[in-house]
């Protein structure tokens, strides 16, 4: 097991390597070159000037490449354009928020698809699964960003059942210590302070979370129809086992190992999600960042982003890849 | 007890389609595909939706009431977007006017044919590279030997470091370096369903690389670069067709969600769905429905080009014929 780990760990770096060198072309090619980057577009001549000395730019470009190649490996990725600090600082900051929201966002795909998807398949052709197959196509074809408009205009803005923006309500006054703030309150047990937290997290949770579930609906229900049909559920049946323990130990653990791949697969697409989510909810998190690092060009903290969705997503596909192994041990990795 | 029953009566079926088919053999796939559809009333329901959308896109503008582009409502002193004043629909102006005075619904439909053409466009872009790659990793794999493998890995490796990025950010990351406008959305849409397509055609050959009519050509002396292209890849393109279809969808989802963010036609004279949407974000609250329309605009569509790919795939799938 720990071997595996250390291997796949291992396997991260060619793949970081090789976007590194994505992103050093994609960083040399952009318009106006990397002193754009980092000036913006008001930079005098001289400014350039001076920029493209500090940076090298006149040197063999494998010199270039090593030099930008070091800035990475101690997580140097600059300083942004806009706000004029260093975009680790940056990330770190908000990324807290942005964790929330995913997670958030994760429960609520995989509390409600994964039974929902059990459902529509044990009562394959009634009323539940047209309703839940038909609901998640619909899910797909919804943007996010319409989708959190419609969610944040209804349950916010007419009904106000919840909060419309932000992360927490200032005026509580709550004790940062992580600054994950649902945690901060349990630990601070300034209940009020993580509840409210949590509140904030629902709209722009379940607009994040609208893609996900429609596909685990969608996967869970097509995989459990698969394992239905498996001679060892019939065997299972057969010798007498509950119904209860059937679905358990038979259906379900096997059907899991599809739903399990798809989690891992849509991380990335999560991290996406929260560009647009944040930005509609004004939720202080990277994605919100990231939005408006778009908007003004700011390429450094681009860049910084899509380093760490790269890692993000190459770490948590290793988590999916170990939870075959308690899923199912036949996989189980040596 | 209802699982084996249901068991019973899907075998008992199987043998009723076996008998029938021996009937029509020679059939072929494609052909016993499309009656599949036909049967399916999901695919019937997509056809029509996508076939309503194209007429609408391709005629549609050559009929609209006002032109698309024409400030009628600011002219006529009936749109004050400043004060609020954004009169809805009425006799003259089926759908009321958008924010800068133009008639909504002539936009809509001119919007209809600007959607069409990004969807279908970034798709081609999409697929064409896509299957480039895939197709030559999968020629590589399946017949090459050891540079073959070679070839295989390497391109591999690069789809899937395009795969593990985010569409969204891939897009970003593309519209940065060529600057906001409808070709650059449609450059980076199509870029980012690279590596589905690559993936899919070359596992497709791979799985058709050990079948007999292969091991049959090969044995007959046929050049192997001939077996990949005039055996291999069309009994292998099936899949990617069908993932054309699903990209369609998403990839008029997608261009809407650049265009949100600013990465779109930074000229919002000429209507596209996604681009109508994120400009009337600023007057959601004095009317809505400017964001209502071009969003059922586009999850209509993006439905229609879902159901249609989806029993595309179930008709064409070996795994799900009863």
């Amino acid at each position: 097991m720990f071997r595996f780990i250390v291997r796949r760990l291992l396997q991260l770096i060619p793949t970081l390597f090789g976007l590194s060198i994505l992103l050093f072309i994609w960083l040399h090619r952009l318009p106006g070159g990397p002193e754009t980057a980092i000036l913006g577009e008001r930079g005098t001549p001289e400014m350039r000037a001076a920029i493209r000395r500090n940076l090298g730019l006149d040197e063999p470009i494998l010199v270039q490449y090593a030099r930008f190649l070091r800035r990475m490996i101690r997580l140097d990725l600059g300083t942004s354009t806009a706000t004029k600090r260093a975009v680790t600082t940056e990330f770190l900051e908000r990324f807290p928020g942005t964790v929330e929201l995913t997670v958030m966002a994760m429960v609520i795909a995989v509390g409600i698809g994964i039974p929902l998807g059990y459902l529509a398949a044990r009562r394959r052709g009634r009323l539940l699964d047209h309703a839940s197959v038909g609901g998640s196509l619909i899910g797909i074809c919804i943007p996010v960003f319409f989708l959190a408009y419609v969610l944040k205009a209804i349950f916010a803005e007419n009904l106000h059942l919840f909060p419309s923006s932000g992360r927490q309500d200032p005026t509580l006054g709550a004790t940062r210590v992580t600054n994950f703030f649902v945690l901060d309150g349990l630990m601070t047990r300034e209940w009020d302070a993580a509840a409210d937290a949590l509140w904030h997290l629902v709209l722009p949770g379940l607009a994040l979370a609208s893609i996900p579930l429609a596909i685990i609906v969608r996967i869970t229900r097509a995989s459990v129809l698969e394992v239905l049909n498996e001679d060892f559920v019939r065997t299972a049946e057969a010798k007498g086992l509950t119904e209860r323990t059937v679905r358990r130990r038979h259906v379900l653990r096997n059907a899991m190992l599809p739903v399990a791949t798809s989690i891992g697969l849509l991380t990335g697409g999560l991290l996406s999600g929260a560009v647009l989510t944040e930005t509609v909810f004004a939720y202080s998190g990277i994605g919100a960042f990231v939005a408006e690092a778009i908007s003004q060009r700011d390429y450094p903290v681009l860049m910084g982003f899509i380093m760490i969705i790269a890692v993000v997503y190459v770490l948590v596909n290793l988590l999916v890849d170990l939870s075959y192994s308690v899923i199912d041990p036949r996989v189980r990795v040596r | 007890m209802t699982i084996t029953a249901g068991k019973k009566r899907e075998k008992l079926d199987r043998l009723a389609e076996l008998a029938a088919r021996n009937d029509e053999q020679g059939v072929s796939l494609w052909k016993e595909a499309f009656r599949r559809l036909r049967r399916n009333p999901a695919a019937v329901v997509g056809a029509i939706i996508l076939a309503l959308f194209v007429l609408v896109a391709v005629i549609g503008p050559f009929f609209v009431p006002y032109a698309p582009i024409d400030s009628i409502g600011i002219r006529e002193g009936l749109v004050k977007s400043g004060q609020g004043i954004i009169p809805g629909p009425s006799g003259d102006h089926w759908l009321g006017f958008d924010h800068q005075g133009r008639d909504e619904f002539s936009r809509l439909i001119v919007g209809a044919r600007q959607t069409l053409l990004v969807g279908v466009v970034s798709t081609l872009i999409g697929l064409a590279i896509g299957a480039f790659i895939g197709g030559v990793a999968g020629a590589a794999a399946g017949l090459g030997g050891r540079w073959g493998r070679w070839i295989d890995t390497t391109l591999m490796r690069f789809i899937d470091m395009l795969l593990a990025m985010p569409s969204l950010l891939l897009a970003v990351s593309i519209a940065a370096l060529l600057g906001a406008s409808l070709t650059t959305v449609m450059i980076a849409v199509g870029v980012v369903s690279v590596p589905v397509f690559a993936r899919l055609l070359r596992g497709s050959m791979i799985s058709q690389a050990n079948s007999d009519y292969v091991l049959a050509a090969t044995s007959l002396g046929v050049k192997r670069s001939r077996i990949a292209l005039t055996h291999v890849v069309p009994n292998s393109i099936a899949p990617v067709i069908v993932q054309a279809t699903l990209t369609l969808a998403t990839a008029i989802i997608e261009a809407a969600a650049l265009s949100f963010l600013g990465l779109g036609n930074p000229d919002s004279a000429i209507p596209e769905w996604g681009v109508m949407l994120a400009d009337a974000q600023p007057y959601l609250g004095i009317r809505p429905a400017l964001a209502i329309y071009p969003a059922l605009g586009i999850i209509i569509t993006a439905l229609g080009f879902t159901l249609l790919g989806e029993a595309m795939r179930e008709a064409l799938d070996p795994k799900l014929r009863k």
